[in-house]
């Protein structure tokens, strides 16, 4: 006898009903996807002048402004340690900038709470703006004495490219919110 | 669309009090921030361990995309090389005419130079490299230049030793992990190397820009005696980089120098070379090492 053909509801991404996302999987994407952003901005290029957009700031500030309130406000205090660690900067800098971003980003939503593209756009470059400056000021702080025009290229492409990052954490959501363990 | 209201406590007392420490949390976060970057400010090694640390862990990916960072050069230098050859070609013979009657000077010169050497019985000071190994991650997205070299202390890497390619200097290192080491590239803004210019002897110091060259300060201030196309070497003087090593050649001219393009773009070697420290160093590393440390504040304008 042929097998019963099964009651399953089928989408793109397989079955999905009578099934739930992996807990660990949807609580673990943002944090891991930001640690590998933070080190993937210094594997990828050997640069003479900086030019790559801080990937892990951009990774965190999307997650924040898609899903706000899923990573904690104290977020930026590991993240940005790990991101110290790797980025060159004095560590401590990340840790202090991602925190005020963080705050700085619930208290503008708490005034603005209407939102589209446009809008999230404009302050994410302002974001950018404040935070590849303020970078600058801390690294130049501790010691070296980098003029703020040479930042001009890495701040226009850090908010060109910020849109993509949307669209990539927009992706991982998804990824992370899969139905596939079976419930019994 | 309208926010989402999950971030309301309402009358819950247990969100209202999650709410609440977490944006506690955040604040302290921006303290701690601050307290640490104080610290990094004040002693700048003192968290070179952990730095040391989060190199290793990226060093095996950084070798691996080393790898194709080089293939991808190649490439492009190779559909570059399509579009320009014509005019290559032409310009490499009049080089080539050129170079054949230097090589023939040189030939001269350097017999005449082991002649006299043989006299003086100065033995040639020819360098042992103490590692050879790829670039294998730098800060790129930040305003300081630093790189990490696949190589550390296990090679016999240790700090203050020069860091150059086949084409020219790098940096020195800075920090140095088990395996792994920081650099400091010569493009960083806290980075002076004393260099002379390689056909005379007119001193100057290299310092980094921060966006790839060099400002090329003449140690004897006057007239402008640099030329666009002027080449400079390392002088060795302070002991810490072997003389001679070629570093940066004048793209234009300032009122009291030039600033300068490096000859070894960090980015095109596939391969670096640490040599040891000039010997005159060691004595005075020691003592004044604080001196050598890429994190002081560079002499202001002149």
């Amino acid at each position: 006898m042929k097998k019963p053909a099964k009651a399953r509801v089928r989408s793109a991404r397989g079955p999905r009903i009578n099934r739930v996302p992996s807990p660990a999987i949807a609580l673990s994407v943002p944090w891991v996807s930001i640690v590998i952003a933070s080190m993937l901005a210094v594997v990828v290029v050997i640069a003479s002048t900086p030019l790559m957009p801080p990937l892990g700031f951009m990774m965190f500030l999307a997650w924040r402004q898609l899903r706000p309130g899923l990573l904690p406000v104290w977020a930026g205090l590991p993240l940005g340690m790990i991101d110290d660690i790797f980025s060159g900067q004095p560590i401590g800098s990340a840790i202090f900038l991602w925190s005020i971003a963080a705050i700085a980003l619930d208290v503008v939503e708490a005034r603005l709470p209407w939102r589209n593209f446009l809008t999230e756009w404009l302050l994410a470059a302002g974001m950018l703006i404040a935070y590849i400056g303020g970078s600058l000021a801390l690294a130049n702080m501790a010691g070296a004495a980098t003029p703020l025009w040479v930042t001009v290229p890495q701040i226009a492409i850090s908010i060109l490219v910020y849109p993509l990052f949307g669209r990539l954490v927009a992706l991982f959501d998804r990824l992370r919110l899969t139905p596939f363990i079976e419930l019994r | 669309m309208a926010p989402p209201s999950n971030r309301r406590s309402g009358f819950s007392r247990r969100a209202q009090y999650t709410t609440f420490f977490g944006y506690a949390v955040g604040v302290l976060g921006a303290f701690v921030g601050g307290v640490l970057l104080l610290v990094s400010i004040v002693s700048p090694d003192f968290f070179s361990g952990l730095r040391s640390g989060g190199a290793a862990i990226t060093e095996p990916v950084g070798g691996a995309t080393a790898r194709t960072r080089a293939a991808g050069n190649s490439v492009f230098e190779t559909i570059e090389g399509y579009a320009t050859s014509g005019q290559r070609v032409a310009k490499l013979k009049r080089e080539l005419a050129e170079a054949r009657r230097r090589l023939a000077k040189s030939n001269a010169i350097s017999e005449e130079n082991r002649r006299l050497r043989a006299l003086l019985k100065l033995s040639t000071e020819d360098t042992e490299p103490v590692a050879v190994t790829r670039i294998t991650a730098s800060s790129a997205s930040s305003s300081r230049r630093f790189a990490t070299i696949g190589a550390g202390a296990s090679d016999g890497i240790v700090r203050g030793m020069p860091v150059r390619s086949d084409l020219g200097l790098i940096g020195r290192v800075l920090e140095v992990g088990r395996g792994t080491a920081q650099v400091l590239l010569i493009t960083d803004t806290a980075s002076q190397v004393p260099v002379r210019r390689d056909k005379d002897s007119v001193a100057a110091f290299a310092q980094g820009r921060g966006d790839g060259t060099l400002q090329i300060r003449l140690i004897r201030l006057g007239i402008n005696p640099l030329k666009v196309g002027d080449t400079f070497v390392t002088s060795g003087s302070g002991g810490l980089f072997h003389p001679g090593t070629p570093t940066a050649v004048v793209a234009e001219l300032t009122r009291d120098g030039a600033i300068a393009r490096v000859l070894a773009d960090p980015a095109n070697s596939s391969f670096v070379i640490v040599e040891s420290i000039s010997t005159l160093q060691l004595a005075e590393q020691e003592t004044a090492s604080d001196e050598e440390d890429g994190n002081t504040q560079p002499p202001q304008g002149e």
